[in-house]
């Protein structure tokens, strides 16, 4: 790839190009990625163009050398999940198998940037969870526990230094008794890791195909020979779906019956206001989680509703919900109006861990079931699908996390243990 | 929000029903005859469509009722409401275990 290198120089973003290309008025910019044609043949193709799909990409012609890749997607690059999240990166997980994935995944966020040469504005500000009650110091006791024997960085601290060290924070109702802070969480500009994976995979060769649905497998005594697509037919021997809350629907297009519910999950942002909130903060018991964006926006998660759903609609209840949980809170943020809504459909399995592997068609491969958390593992899950895609086997760190664990029974029940949702 | 016709008080608002998961889920038996893969799709695999879906609910800040209804995933449309043990509506979800 030495004409990389070469392009590199020219096309590479950096402050002497930045400047260079200001005092030629910016007409020498060029698109981020290359809007492709779809080829007859690929040796991977992925299913979905958000972060996790184009991770993967870039990952199978960085770490694996694979030849010809495409992306695929039917909307947009990062209009589905990746676009409706609340950017949270954190790796405060109970189990040993969902920490090292995640952690793993965190590392990769703090060198994102510079690996993909664009700026993905990682903020390494904390990620505290409160406790409200004596059952949640137990929850924080037990879950601070788990992540140093795990060797996360954790931080338990009572009730005032929390009130200390989160600006604001002056709940009336509910007394904060204790709060645990994963320092190295954080957030990132969510279309800046899509954006920035889409052009990192783009110059490395990969065709990014948008406004491309998926209509069919072709699928012959048990693998997968290619793909039927509304841009034609695609002869590949390797698929991977990245499709979060779709996934049930396309597998069932190839015959697949999958573990997986589709629920629609609920956030807000605020109208913007100046710098006042420098980190995420978490309050199970209130039922909201927020943080304040680059740009001043409250960014405010809510829960999920709890019946299946691919309308992407808001929710009155929920709404009410975490507004009255922000303003018990940070009363100070009561006098805040809500600016815009989402719901993006996710993935929910029983045990709130991902499915990251092979499934009984051979040569097709899902990285799904991520549920309310799939953009934190965003690096890891890229890097994961795409070394099952160029090998056929299971990367380690993801081997726990195979669709076979329903039927054995090993489930690693992250719903249970950690007592929050994701 | 939703409007869910409850069969015994009427239409009220989604907040006052609880969801209840697919409906027709059949526990595979005698037990000790019936495999690891049979338990896993009772207990975990679903249909999950977009389009119509075959589900319960209980009015439970009402009659506390359980009912089930034909509700399309896609717009949240409801198109039948029918009750518990009862068999679902021929004309519709037809296309829901796809």
């Amino acid at each position: 790839m030495a004409c990389e290198r070469e392009a590199g120089l020219a096309y590479g973003y950096s402050i002497a190009r930045l400047i260079r290309e200001g005092m030629r008025g910016h007409r020498g910019w060029e698109p981020a990625w290359r809007d492709a044609r779809l080829a007859p043949a690929y040796d991977a193709v992925i299913v979905g163009g958000g972060g996790h799909g184009l991770a993967a990409a870039y990952y199978l012609r960085k770490n694996h050398g694979v030849d010809r890749v495409a992306v695929i997607e039917r909307g947009w690059l990062g209009g589905g999940n990746t676009g409706r999240n609340t950017t949270v990166i954190r790796s405060n997980y109970f189990f040993p198998q969902s920490a090292a994935f995640y952690d793993f995944s965190l590392k990769l966020y703090e060198e994102l940037s510079r690996e993909l040469n664009y700026n993905i504005m990682f903020s390494r500000r904390g990620m505290w969870s409160l406790a409200h009650d004596r059952h949640g110091v137990d929850m924080l006791v037990r879950s601070a526990n788990a992540m140093r024997i795990n060797g996360i960085d954790a931080e338990l601290c009572d009730g005032t230094e929390v009130l200390r060290r989160i600006p604001g924070l002056s709940p009336r109702r509910f007394p904060i008794l204790a709060g645990l802070n994963q320092p190295r969480g954080g957030t990132a500009r969510h279309d800046a890791v899509a954006w920035g994976y889409a052009r990192a995979a783009s110059r490395l060769g990969v065709d990014i195909v948008q406004n491309c649905e998926v209509t069919g497998f072709v699928i012959e005594r048990g693998r997968v020979r290619g793909l039927r697509t509304t841009k034609g037919d695609v002869r590949t021997e390797a698929v991977g779906l990245a499709t979060a809350g779709l996934t049930s629907v396309l597998a069932a297009k190839a015959g697949l019956r999958l573990p997986i519910t589709s629920y629609a999950l609920q956030a807000f942002v605020s109208e913007p206001v100046k710098p006042c909130l420098d980190t995420v903060v978490l309050s199970p018991a209130t039922g909201t989680y927020l943080s304040q964006s680059d740009k001043g926006e409250l960014v405010i998660g809510a829960g999920l509703d709890h019946f299946v759903s691919y309308a992407q609609r808001g929710s009155l209840p929920w709404m009410e919900r975490a507004a009255a949980g922000v303003a018990e809170l940070f009363p100070a943020f009561s006098r805040l109006r809500f600016l815009r809504q989402w719901a993006g459909t996710v993935d929910v399995v029983a045990d709130s861990t991902p499915i990251l592997g092979s499934t009984p068609v051979a040569g097709l491969y899902l990285d799904c079931g991520w549920g309310t958390g799939g953009f934190k593992a965003i690096p890891a899950g890229g890097w994961c699908l795409a070394h099952v895609l160029a090998t056929g086997a299971s990367h380690p760190l993801a081997q726990a996390f195979s669709l076979d664990r329903f039927t054995t029974g090993a489930l690693i029940d992250e719903a249970a243990a950690s007592g929050i949702e994701h | 929000m939703l409007e869910i016709r409850c069969p015994f008080c009427g239409p009220r608002p989604e907040c006052e029903f609880r969801y209840g998961g697919e409906s027709h889920i059949v526990r595979p038996g005698p037990h000790d005859e019936v495999d690891a893969e049979a338990w896993a799709h009772y207990l975990y695999h679903r249909s999950n469509p977009r389009g119509l879906h075959k589900e319960r609910w209980l009015h439970w800040a009402g009659c506390r009722s359980w009912f089930n209804i034909v509700r399309d995933t896609a717009d949240h449309a409801v198109h039948a409401v029918y009750p518990m043990g009862a068999a679902a509506p021929d004309d519709l979800g037809k296309d829901s275990a796809g």
